[in-house]
């Protein structure tokens, strides 16, 4: 391994990293700047009559609206930077407090449903492609497309009429303890367990025909030795990939389940911001998401050549390892 | 030879007794290979049952969205029927708190389902088609500028791009399937790329521009006509994610305002009777998920795309 390369491309990586997320909230700001209304209109609730011309100007000054649009941009952008992501206009608390406090019920609702989605669709396909029965197999490689089909919103209603309000098995809502969480994780896992599974039903078929698993075979490692000691290993790969892809689609859709389940997070945060016009609090929550895309895609970046000692650095030919 | 031989050899049926076209050839040929295009499809289609299905199901799914009447002859909004009924043979999917049939809504539904999908590929294709077409044929700076610009939009979980969009355009179905319609347009532009950039490369390109054509005419002429496949196979399965991505935003209440019946917000609408009338969220449901299935199976028989 030499140090220089692997420095070098940290430092590229992290610097293209940011860059992405100056943009990304440069893209936000953008949209959310075109809106009708402005800051002052969402403040007052668009009834701006009983606040005097005074009043008016000296809002506007304090959310800087007077300026031009790259320099309110500049301000935000600065601000940012900083770590301060402005407060919300309905609460006026500070948007970084605000998600702060709601990401521990949020990152525990969404690490239950990538467990979930790990274990139902990871197993999904290795039960796929080590099954001899044909027909057992095509149902189990249809199952990720109907998963992908299902919205979540009616998916979440099911389980709560099923399991909650017929069953009594399962708290319907709410944010208390272990039991509470296991609908809304389902929920969430179904279109990452969906992707995992058929992503990784496709790559287990892959590697299991490549060279190196008749080899091991041939030298007498049994079908589980070959499965997970070869196939899996090499297979995961290929999976590790679209983490960005799936920390974002759990951030994402806990907007929805947090809504059905009415459990307390930065999704139920999120459209209630959006349904107040609660401009900085969506702002905040976007930039979270592109900020959990990014650093993800960063980390799998800088572990990749762990994972795959083929792969170099940079476009070089050195390798790391 | 005369006049009258010249006239002669060249009628239409001398001409085509002279230069068989294709379609003569393939009946001229012996062999058990002759079938006809049509019983060819109805073969293929036999084989696959569930592609058929899916077929006859989007077909009934659009026809309802332009002629619901065909479908039921009840009003998605009178309210002369029982109060909470469950599902019979007099109201298929049962009817509402207000003693609406929820079936006719479900059917006139599929109009504003349909319509808001079409809206929102459309949105994706014509805003990132473009871009992909002249980054993919362009190359250099601009090529790795815009590619750069496509990846902060990836970078952006859709459905949160979808919210901030709603949330600056206002709440309406329309705003709805623009905003899902700007998630799209990264994916649009992707592919479009990817596919110029392979055309881009065929000897037929080559030679159009060795030729002396303008870049201009080469792009619209030669290279945009074999992106459209793939960019079909992309709407077709952009199409299903549209459906669902309405209907997400249409049940948090960004969408129609009631009554209207849209597929998402009439789940919206059963869930406060979750308990006492279950087919006022199942059905509409259903329908979204059979829909949803039909779509993507349609499209995955049209081909694949890499996104």
């Amino acid at each position: 391994m030499s140090g220089p390369v692997l420095a070098r491309y940290v430092a590229a990586r992290l610097f293209q990293a940011a860059l992405v997320l100056v943009a990304a909230y440069t893209v936000t700001f953008l949209v959310l700047n075109t809106l009708p209304g402005n800051a002052v209109d969402a403040i007052t609730g668009g009834q701006a009559t009983d606040i005097t011309p005074q009043q008016l100007r000296s809002l506007q000054v304090s959310f800087g609206l007077n300026r031009p649009v790259w320099s309110q941009w500049w301000l935000h952008l600065s601000q940012a930077l900083q770590g301060n992501l402005g407060r919300s206009y309905m609460t006026g608390e500070r948007v970084t407090s605000l998600l702060a406090a709601n990401f521990p019920s949020t990152a525990a609702l969404a690490g239950t449903a990538l467990l979930f989605a790990l274990v139902f669709g990871g197993g999904l396909a290795i039960w796929a492609t080590n099954t001899r029965s044909g027909w057992l197999k095509s149902v189990l490689l249809s199952l990720p497309s109907l998963g992908i089909a299902v919205p979540s919103f009616w998916l979440g209603l099911m389980l709560l009429q099923v399991f909650s309000f017929d069953a009594h098995i399962f708290p319907g809502t709410g944010n208390d303890g272990f039991k509470s969480l296991v609908l809304p994780a389902l929920t969430l896992a179904v279109l990452p367990g969906a992707l995992i599974a058929s992503l990784l039903a496709k790559s287990l078929d892959a590697a299991l025909a490549q060279p190196y698993s008749d080899t091991a075979r041939a030298k007498g490692a049994g079908p589980l030795r070959v499965q997970f000691g070869h196939a899996l290993r090499n297979a995961l790969t290929s999976t590790v990939t679209m983490s960005g892809v799936l920390v974002g689609q759990l951030l994402a859709g806990a907007v929805v389940v947090e809504t059905v389940f009415s459990r307390a997070g930065l999704g139920e945060l999120t459209e209630q911001a959006v349904s107040n016009a609660d401009i900085p609090v969506v702002q905040g929550m976007v930039v979270l998401g592109a900020l959990a895309f990014v650093s993800i895609n960063l980390l799998v970046d800088l572990m990749y050549p762990l994972l795959d000692r083929r792969v170099v650095l940079g476009g070089r030919s050195t390798a790391l390892l | 030879m005369t006049q009258i031989e010249e006239l002669v050899a060249i009628g239409p049926a001398a001409e085509a007794a002279a230069h068989p076209t294709k379609a003569q050839e393939v009946v001229l040929e012996p062999g058990p290979r002759r079938v006809g295009r049509a019983r060819y499809a109805a073969s293929y289609l036999a084989r696959r049952p569930g592609l058929l299905m899916s077929i006859l199901w989007m077909t009934a799914v659009v026809l309802a969205a332009f002629v619901p009447s065909l479908f039921t002859s009840a009003s998605p909004l009178a309210v002369g029927a029982a109060i909470t009924a469950p599902p019979s043979w007099h109201h298929l999917f049962g009817t509402d708190q207000i003693g609406r049939d929820l079936f006719s809504r479900v059917v006139y539904g599929s109009s504003l389902s349909m319509r808001a999908s079409l809206i929102a590929v459309l949105v994706g294709l014509l805003l990132g088609g473009p871009l992909g077409l002249v980054a993919g044929y362009v190359g250099g700076p601009l090529d790795a500028g815009l590619m750069r610009v496509v990846d902060v939009l990836l970078s952006i979980p859709a459905l949160l791009l979808s919210l901030a969009v709603v949330l600056a355009l206002g709440f309406g179905l329309t705003d709805v399937a623009l905003a899902v319609g700007v998630a799209f347009i990264a994916s649009s532009a992707r592919v479009t790329r990817g596919e110029v950039l392979k055309i881009r490369q065929s000897p037929y390109v080559e030679a159009a521009r060795a030729g002396g054509a303008r870049q201009g005419r080469v792009l619209v002429r030669h290279v945009l006509p074999s992106a459209v496949e793939p960019l079909l196979v992309l709407a077709a399965l952009e199409f299903g994610e549209a459906i669902l991505y309405i209907s997400t935003l249409s049940f948090l209440g960004y969408g129609v305002q009631p009554p209207a019946p849209e597929w998402g917000s009439l789940v919206a609408d059963g869930r406060d009777y979750l308990n006492t009338a279950w087919w006022l969220t199942t059905m509409p449901g259903l329908t979204i998920v059979v829909t949803v299935l039909a779509a993507n199976r349609i499209s995955r028989a049209f081909g694949r795309v890499d996104r």
